[in-house]
Order: C-alpha cells, then sequence, then structure tokens
C-alpha cells in the first residue's frame, strides 16, 4: 500500500512543479518569495488544475487510510474445514495412564494415632517418620482443649474470616503467638502449605525479584510462582553466590535508577531446610540484607518450635533481633502437632496479608478446635522451655548413632530433628536408588521402625534433591529406642546394599 | 471491539450469512453447527431479564435466573458516590500528609526507611480511604457455633475503625445470614460432634506427615470411599483446604500446551491454579454458553496461539453455585458442548454439594445427570458438611494418578482426624445411612426456606440476583454508603449479614448476601425480612431528604 502512495506522490510532484514554475515566471527573477505571493499564486493558478490536485490528494487520503486486502480473508476456513477440523481433534487423555506396578500407587495405612507408637499396615512401629517433634500429637492436654473447643463451636467455621469466619479463639491464637515470637502481630492461615505460599505473593508482585535458595522447600516455589516476579537462585547456603547477585542487581541499577527506585527485592530462605536439614546462615544474611537493602523472609516450619532455648526458631538461635527480619513463617502441623500455619512480623508488613493473603481472604477459616489445640501446645512450650532442650539431645544422639553408616551418609545438622540419609554411591539412575532405599524402609518396618522415605514430585521441584530416606527425632523416642533403630537401619543398609552389590 | 463484530463472533460466522437472507445452504452443507445459537443478538449478562430458558429440551425443570440490569439512574449515583469518596479521601490524604489529621496507618522502621518501599502509595488508597470507613462490617469475631444464630464478640473503636477494643460484653443470638451453613451441620451437639469428640480421642487432632508418606490414616481411606459413594464416582481423595484442592491440583492436571477456559466469576482459587498450572486460560462471560461454544470452536480450529499446533487437551473450568451471584451452572448446556468439543469438565461445587438437588448431591443431583459427564469432580467440606476441606471425584484413573501427583499429597500434611469424622458423619447422615431420615429432613428444609426466603424478598420489590433454588440470595444496595449502614443497621437489629462491594463485586454492584440455612426457621426469616424492609424505608426517607 505504501508503495501505491509513493507512486501517486510523484505523480502529484510535477503538477506541484508546475504551480512553483507559474509562480516563479510571475516573479522577478532573484526576488526571494513570501508566502502571501504563494498564496497569491494558489488563487492565480486555473480552476482544472486545482480541482485535479484536490482529487489526487483525496486520492492519497483514500489510500492512506483504506485497506487494500484483507490479511484474515485469505486464512478464513469454510464452515466445512472447520467442522473437519472440530471432528479431527483429539485430546490427550486427561491424565496419563498410571502404572499398576506404581510402587506407591497405594499408600500405607495408619490405623491409630500417627503418634510415638504407630500401627504401619498392621504393624506397630516406633515413629521415626512423623514430624512431631514436641510429641504434642497426642498429649492429653492439648486434646482436652481440643475437645472442649469443639464442644463450645463445633467442628468447621463455615466461612472465611471476612465473613463470620474469625472466632475469638483464632484472635487469642494470634496474639498469643506474637507474644511467644515477640514480633508485633501475626495471621493464621488454615493450612501449613498455603502460609508462605500465599504470603510471598502478597508482597512481590511482577517485576519485583526475589533471590532464593536452591534448596527452598516446594511452598515456597508455589509462592514465587505465583507471585510472577523475577526469581535468581542462589547455591544452598552460600553468601558469596548471594552477594554476588545482589552485587550485579545493584549494577543493574545503576544504570535504571528510576526502576530500581519501584523494585521490591526479597531474600528468602528456611530457618532449617526440611529438603537438606541444615541451617540457613541468619547473620550473613542480616548483614546482607542492610548492605543491599533487600527484605528477608524466613521460613521456620522446621525451626520453630525446637531451635532456640524457647523454641522461637532460628532467630533465637543465632541470637538475631528478630525485628531485622521481615517476615516469619512457619506451619503449626510440625512442632506445634495442630493443623495450619501462620505468619509474623511487624504490623505494617504482616496487617497488609489481612486483605491481600489469598489462602487468608478465599479460605474458610481453622477449625476453632484446631486452633485451641495450637494455644495449648504454645502454652506447654512456654511453661517448659526444657523440652526444647530434650528435643535437642536427642537429635544429637539420634546425630552420632547415625554416623558411619556403611554406604549412606548423613545430611544435615546435629540439632535438626529431621535428617537425610542418603546413598553414598548411586546405583546409576534414581529410581534403582529410590528402590534401594524403600527396601531399607521396608526393612526397618518390619523391625518396627517406622522410617519414610522424603517425597519429591520429580517433574516440579526446580532443583530435585537425591533421593533420602528421612529420620525425625521427637522427644518421645528413649535412648534406647534410637540406639536400636540406628541398628536397625545399619543391618538394614548392609543386607540391601550388599546384596544389591552382589546382584550389581 | 464493536457490536458488530462481537454479534458476528458470538453468532458465528454461518448464521450470519444465513440471517442475511443469501447463500444459505450452499453445497447442500447443514448450515448449523452450532450447538446453542440465539436467532436475535447476543444478550448481554445484566442488558435484560434472563428469566428465559434456553435450550429447554435439556433441562427437565424450568431454569429461572435473574441478573435485573442497574437502573441508569442508580448507576450515576453510584458513581458519584465512589467520586465524593475518592475526593474525601485525596483531601484526607494531603491532610495526613501535612500531619493535621492524626495518621494510624502502620510506619515502615526507621532502619528500614531507605528501602524500596513495601507498598506503592496508591495500592493502599482504597483500604486507607474507603475500606476503612466500614471495617467494622467485617472479621466480626463470633464466640460460638456458627449455627443459625450465633454470638458475637462486641468491639468498639475510638479511632475510625484502625483499631478495634473488645467491651467484653457479648451480642447474643444474633440471627446468622452470613455463614454458608446450608444444611446446619455446624453443631457442637448431636451425632456429628459426638463422633468428632470420639475421633479427636482416639488420633488427636494433628497428624504430622503428608499422605504419600505416613499420615495416610485409616479414617481418611474411609471418608474417601464414602465420598466417592455419595458423588457416584468410581474414587476420591480429601485434601486438608478447600482453596488448596483447586490451587494444587489443577497444576497437576494441565500444563504446558493445555487451553483452561474458565467463568469470569470463578473463585480465586481456580483462578489461582489455572495460573500456576502454566496453560492457556481464556475467560467466558459467566454463564453464558453462546461465549463458552465460541471459545471451544476458535481454540480447536485456530490451535495454540503463534504456532497453530492443536491444543493438548482443554478444560473447562466451572463453579456450581456462584457465591456471589447466587447463578447455578448451566450444566446440561455444558455438557453438551464439553461431549461436542471433547473437552474436559471441571466443577467446583464449594457451594452446591450438599446445598443442592433432592438428595443434596449438588448441582449433578440437581439437574438429574450422570456424575460419570464430569471429569472431575471437586468440592469442599466447608460448607455444607461443617467441617473443612476439599475432595475430588471421579475415575479411578483421574484419582491414582492424582494420589502420586497433586502438590497436596506430597507436600502438605492430611486432614486432622476430627474434621475427616465430622465428614464421615455428616455425610452419612444426608445419605440416610445413619437410619434416620435427618439428613432428607435438612434437605427438604433448605429448599423450602430457599424459595420462601427468595419469594418474599422479590415480593417485596427488592432487586434479588441469582436461580431462584440457590441458597445464595445477593440483595442488591449499588451504592458504596449503603454498604456500611446495611451491615450496621442489620445488626443492630441483631442479625448478622455479610455485604460486599468492590473488589470482590463490580463496581456499581454493591450488594448484601445472605445464606440460607436449613437451620432457619420461619420466624427467623421473618424477622430478616422485617429488617430489610425498615433497612429499606430508613434509607429511602433518607434518600428523598
Amino acid at each position: 500500500m505504501l508503495c501505491i502512495c509513493y507512486q501517486c506522490f510523484f505523480l502529484l510532484l510535477p503538477l506541484l512543479f508546475a504551480l512553483f514554475q507559474k509562480r516563479t515566471t510571475k516573479m522577478a527573477s532573484g526576488q526571494q518569495w513570501v508566502l502571501v505571493e504563494m498564496v497569491q499564486a494558489f488563487y492565480e493558478a486555473p480552476a482544472y488544475h486545482l480541482i485535479l490536485e484536490g482529487i489526487l490528494i483525496l486520492w492519497i487520503i483514500r489510500l492512506l487510510f483504506s485497506k487494500t486486502y484483507k490479511l484474515q480473508e485469505t486464512y478464513k476456513l469454510t464452515e466445512k474445514e472447520k467442522e473437519d477440523l472440530i471432528e479431527e481433534w483429539q485430546p490427550e487423555p486427561l491424565v496419563p495412564p498410571v502404572s499398576k506396578d506404581q510402587p506407591f500407587l497405594n499408600y500405607d495405612i495408619v490405623t491409630g494415632p500417627p503418634s510415638h507408637k504407630i500401627t504401619i499396615n498392621g504393624k506397630e512401629c516406633i515413629n521415626f517418620a512423623s514430624f512431631n517433634f514436641l510429641g504434642l500429637l497426642d498429649n492429653e492436654r492439648v486434646k482436652h482443649k481440643a475437645l472442649a473447643s469443639l464442644k463450645k463451636y463445633g467442628v468447621g467455621t463455615c466461612g472465611p474470616r471476612g465473613f463470620y469466619g474469625t472466632f475469638d479463639v483464632h484472635l487469642e491464637l494470634e496474639s498469643r503467638l506474637a507474644k511467644f515470637m515477640k514480633t508485633e502481630e501475626a495471621i493464621i492461615y488454615s493450612y501449613g502449605f498455603a502460609t508462605i505460599a500465599s504470603a510471598i505473593p502478597a508482597y512481590s508482585k511482577r517485576g519485583d525479584i526475589v533471590f532464593v535458595d536452591e534448596a527452598a522447600c516446594f511452598s515456597i516455589q508455589k509462592g514465587l510462582q505465583a507471585s510472577r516476579s523475577f526469581i535468581k537462585y542462589f547455591k544452598h547456603n552460600d553468601m558469596e553466590d548471594l552477594e554476588r547477585l545482589l552485587m550485579e542487581q545493584e549494577q543493574e541499577d545503576q544504570k535504571n535508577p528510576r526502576k530500581a527506585r519501584v523494585t521490591r527485592r526479597f531474600i528468602v530462605v528456611e530457618g532449617l531446610y526440611i529438603n537438606t536439614a541444615d541451617v540457613c546462615p541468619l547473620p550473613e544474611l542480616v548483614k546482607l540484607k542492610y548492605k543491599y537493602k533487600v527484605r528477608i523472609f524466613l521460613e521456620e516450619s522446621m525451626s520453630f518450635g525446637v531451635l532456640g532455648e524457647h523454641g522461637r526458631g532460628v532467630t533465637e538461635h543465632f541470637g538475631v533481633n528478630i525485628d531485622d527480619i521481615d517476615l516469619i513463617s512457619a506451619n503449626m502441623e510440625n512442632a506445634v502437632a495442630s493443623i495450619g500455619g501462620f505468619c509474623c512480623g511487624r504490623s505494617f508488613v504482616i496487617d497488609h496479608q489481612r486483605l491481600s493473603g489469598q489462602g487468608y481472604c478465599f479460605s474458610a477459616s481453622l477449625p476453632p478446635m484446631l486452633a485451641a489445640a495450637a494455644i495449648e501446645a504454645l502454652n506447654i512450650m512456654e511453661e517448659d522451655p526444657g523440652i526444647f532442650t530434650v528435643l535437642r539431645e536427642k537429635c544429637r544422639l539420634v546425630y552420632e548413632e547415625l554416623q558411619g553408616i556403611p554406604g549412606l551418609k548423613l545430611r544435615g545438622e546435629q540439632f535438626a530433628p529431621a535428617l537425610h540419609l542418603q546413598l553414598e554411591r548411586s546405583f546409576g539412575s534414581r529410581d534403582t536408588d529410590l528402590k534401594m532405599l524403600r527396601s531399607i524402609v521396608d526393612y526397618c518396618l518390619e523391625r518396627k521402625v517406622a522410617l519414610t522415605l522424603a517425597r519429591y514430585l520429580e517433574k516440579e521441584e526446580r532443583f530435585l534433591p537425591p533421593p533420602s530416606v528421612r529420620v525425625v527425632v521427637t522427644i518421645e523416642q528413649t535412648e534406647e529406642e534410637i540406639k536400636e533403630a540406628a541398628a536397625c537401619i545399619r543391618e538394614a543398609a548392609s543386607s540391601v546394599l550388599n546384596s544389591q552389590h552382589c546382584d550389581l | 471491539m464493536t457490536e458488530s463484530s462481537a454479534n458476528k463472533l458470538l453468532n458465528g460466522d454461518v448464521c450470519h450469512r444465513s440471517s442475511s437472507g443469501k447463500k444459505s445452504g450452499k453445497n447442500g452443507f447443514v448450515k448449523n453447527h452450532c450447538l446453542f445459537q440465539q436467532p436475535q443478538k447476543y444478550r448481554r449478562l445484566r442488558e435484560k431479564n434472563q428469566n428465559v430458558t434456553r435450550n429447554s429440551s435439556l433441562y427437565k425443570k424450568p431454569f429461572l435466573e435473574s441478573f435485573e440490569e442497574t437502573p441508569l439512574l442508580v448507576a450515576v449515583l453510584t458513581y458519584m458516590g465512589y467520586g465524593i469518596l475518592t475526593i474525601f479521601g485525596y483531601l484526607r490524604d494531603f491532610l495526613r500528609h501535612w500531619n493535621i489529621e492524626k495518621c494510624h496507618v502502620a510506619r515502615e522502621r526507621e532502619e528500614q526507611k531507605d528501602f524500596v518501599p513495601l507498598y506503592q502509595d496508591f495500592e493502599n488508597f482504597y483500604t486507607r480511604n474507603l475500606y476503612m470507613r466500614i471495617r467494622d462490617n467485617w472479621n466480626r469475631p463470633i464466640c460460638s457455633v456458627p449455627g443459625a444464630k450465633m454470638d458475637l464478640v462486641e468491639r468498639v473503636s475510638h479511632d475510625y475503625n484502625w483499631t478495634f477494643q473488645h467491651t467484653g460484653k457479648v451480642v447474643k443470638d444474633v440471627i446468622n445470614m452470613g455463614s454458608y451453613n446450608y444444611l446446619g451441620f455446624a453443631e457442637n451437639t448431636g451425632t456429628c460432634a459426638d463422633a468428632a469428640v470420639e475421633a479427636t480421642h482416639k488420633y488427636g487432632v494433628g497428624v504430622g506427615s503428608t499422605r504419600y508418606e505416613i499420615g495416610n490414616l485409616d479414617i481418611h481411606e474411609e471418608m474417601e470411599q464414602l465420598v466417592a459413594r455419595f458423588l457416584g464416582v468410581e474414587s476420591s481423595m480429601a485434601f486438608g483446604m478447600g482453596f488448596a484442592t483447586n490451587s494444587m491440583n489443577i497444576p497437576a492436571l494441565t500444563g504446558k500446551g493445555c487451553l483452561i477456559l474458565s467463568d469470569e466469576l470463578n473463585h480465586a482459587s481456580l483462578v489461582l491454579g489455572a495460573r500456576l498450572s502454566g496453560s492457556t486460560i481464556r475467560v467466558f462471560k459467566h454463564n453464558n454458553m453462546q461465549s463458552l461454544e465460541k471459545l471451544l470452536r476458535d481454540a480447536i480450529v485456530h490451535g495454540q496461539p503463534r504456532t497453530h499446533r492443536p491444543w493438548k487437551k482443554i478444560l473447562i473450568v466451572v463453579e456450581g453455585i456462584y457465591s456471589m451471584e447466587g447463578s447455578i451452572v448451566r450444566l446440561p448446556e455444558v455438557i453438551a458442548l464439553k461431549k461436542r468439543y471433547k473437552a474436559y469438565l471441571y466443577l467446583d461445587e464449594a457451594h452446591s454439594i450438599g446445598a443442592l438437588g433432592p438428595n443434596g448431591r449438588g448441582v449433578v443431583d440437581y439437574f438429574g445427570l450422570d456424575p460419570k459427564d464430569v471429569d472431575i469432580m471437586m468440592g469442599t467440606f466447608t460448607k455444607s458438611f461443617g467441617a473443612a476441606g476439599g475432595y475430588i471425584g471421579g475415575k479411578r484413573e483421574l484419582i491414582d494418578y492424582l494420589r502420586n501427583h497433586s502438590h497436596s499429597a506430597l507436600y502438605a500434611t492430611s486432614m486432622s482426624p476430627p474434621v475427616a469424622q465430622q465428614i464421615i458423619t455428616s455425610m452419612k447422615t444426608i445419605m440416610g445411612e445413619d437410619g434416620t431420615t435427618l439428613g432428607a429432613d435438612r434437605l427438604r428444609q433448605l429448599s423450602e426456606n430457599t424459595t420462601y426466603f427468595r419469594r418474599k424478598l422479590r415480593d417485596m420489590g427488592f432487586i434479588i440476583y441469582g436461580n431462584d433454588d440457590s441458597p445464595v440470595v445477593p440483595m442488591m444496595l449499588y451504592m458504596p454508603a449503603k454498604i456500611g449502614a446495611f451491615g450496621r443497621e442489620m445488626l443492630k437489629r441483631n442479625i448478622g449479614t455479610v455485604v460486599v462491594g468492590f473488589p470482590a463485586t463490580p463496581i456499581i454492584e454493591s450488594r448484601a448476601r445472605f445464606c440460607v440455612s436449613a437451620a432457619h426457621t420461619r420466624e427467623m426469616l421473618d424477622t430478616v425480612k422485617g429488617a430489610v424492609t425498615l433497612n429499606a424505608e430508613y434509607f429511602y426517607s433518607s434518600d428523598t431528604i
């Protein structure tokens, strides 16, 4: 179309030129022409000339504004063609077929309470698998309070927090949690997984930048995905790598200071990593926070009610001022042995979630009996901080006992309550490794030690952790039981791994 | 998009041509391919009263749903109301900025003042200046069972709703029109509560592990088998949170190269799930089958954008009852479309399970359809069952796959045993397996109450949205000032209602919402009706002044 326009323009040129000439011939040569004279010349031009030019100009305008041909028409399908396409289309099945030999098609069935003694598939075992660190799962006091609440409020809340789903118990639990953690405010969620997964996108939006540890758990990953921010992963617990990324970002910011002024930045880390049982180097993170002006979100599901003298988690463990952490989130499904999760921090930060935390606003609130159970668990934790010392002792014992098992290596901190036993050497593929470890778990199960494999969605995890057997410590395990269990694992490892070596 | 192109898009090309009287039936080819067409122009949702049943052959009984158009004068006044509020908002922000008005907003720490601000200033303008004025209508703390009547914790605010203090007094026996207690199973006595007590004694309240690892209790298995039987599907799986059931399972079902067709009013959890899945999302007009069919046809014909490869699969996501509109999904038509175009159907029955249908089995039961025609039956236990959590039901292959691939099954703690027990007992009651007719009575009571309450309000001349059989009854308020006034006046008359405005609804369609329950008595409903009438008179008299 443009081409035609040009053509017209060239057509028009000689005419204009003629007009110009006519004028110049009238003028005395050497005289400079002025606008007035040009208008005069316009009057003097013959009528046919003006009409012709007018038509040409209109023609150009028409060409400019009309489409010469419609692009879509050439592609337009006839109805019959459309029908054929619709007939032809075959969708993939809704779900790919699950092969019947999938080892985990059927879950292990637990009958009775999943507490210290657990009955798996009809076999009573000592529980080294549930995250019941403080043994509060079948605590009579907790049960009693939950029952009292049940008798007052019933089970469900029948509504989200906004619409008559806020119970006085919820408010009490929130203020108790805030008091326990020594923060200004706390907010509770009805599902542990949803806590950090809702909290992150409440603050970090499209265009913001989040620095995350590679070993971050799945709910953090989902929260990041929902936030649609830029995600920068740093190597697990590697502060140099983090600083490198922060410095890169700083240089980037200098190039575009205008954008940098509105780009929020966050570091998201876990207190104790569920995937590696490592503790995060919090003091260094806080230093980096102030150096590069980044906010820190700390996920403490594994460390809340475990680390620190009073069980306040990793901040207490390192003696870091809790106000230096912008947001702490944890679930109440591990040490607290109830259901749900909470976030705590300054009101300036936390209050925002009451309208922006999706899992808070759009979900039914936590059943009051579960909130009451959590309050009682907090009572127990406050009354006797000695339980944390006991737990640490047990952790140390398990840690020591599990050292030096041939073929297996222990992953995690000495004070971590959920440790990982990984294979020293892989057997080639992840599947065979998993089978090996599963045989170890089964072997122990036969001998009344309940363990579990750490399970991951292999295709969904950003950085898939190596396969491992998880060993969970609780204060109810006696020294004797721990020693027996360690011996059992040792035996299992040697029997399973050695026989496999022979097979290979 | 212009009017004419919209018209063309929605009616399909062929009918456009045939309506102009030319070329119809050339090639001897059947001219009408679309399942659902309207002879006239496509009508927008609220342009006319939709009291007309389309495709009535698919329905066994009349499908009556109405969304009265907002009167022009009301719309203008509503916008003016927002305009005034906004102007005052700016004025007060200005005063706060110069410390003339005391600022109650929590402040950033001194140490972090030079950080990038956590919130943009305009982000919270609405919260600060509009929501804060009427904040006392939400999050009202209650201190009893959320049954037909409830007790509220009395609270006062001395700083215009920035903070609340509890007076220590209790507002007794407030009629509860806010909780989703459709069948009245929010109880602290009776068989459900007794069974839950027993479960607590037996199991405790927590589980401390995931379903996949070591948190799969026998009570969970029992519940899932019961849920499958209740729904009439092969298998089912339950999750600890209704919101997460959607947001953590849709990503397991679809992914890149798949298309999700989602109703424009779908719940936030469905939107989040769709977004997390990485699929392409297209939105169709609320409950509008022409819009859905148009999207389906286009999707299959044109394939994926740019590459034009065929879509791997297409998932239609709808809800049973839409909680803000009170409308019921046009399920027979959706199923017909789904079959015609080989799409899959995800039905979220959060509000409809238990609340609809002669047997309380949700919207499928209501329309008398076969549950096998719905690929993914999702619902929650929070509402009708008085518990917490959600489920997914469907074919055995689907559930087996989810058991291995659901984010929730692998990473989230399983459901609390007493909650599971509450579901088992209430569901058995609804099914009549407890040997009584209590469940059937409740179902009948709910449907009677719904019809009665809706009829009464409509007779009084209020604008009520939604389906005649839906226990969610939205009543239009329109003006922002009425949101706060209505909620407060109702509370003064000892009635707890939910009022909602922007952003939960379109900006001019603020409303009050009543949730009818089987536990409500006629007298309670009459009291509510009376109070609403008094309120209306009060508003009307102040409007005219």
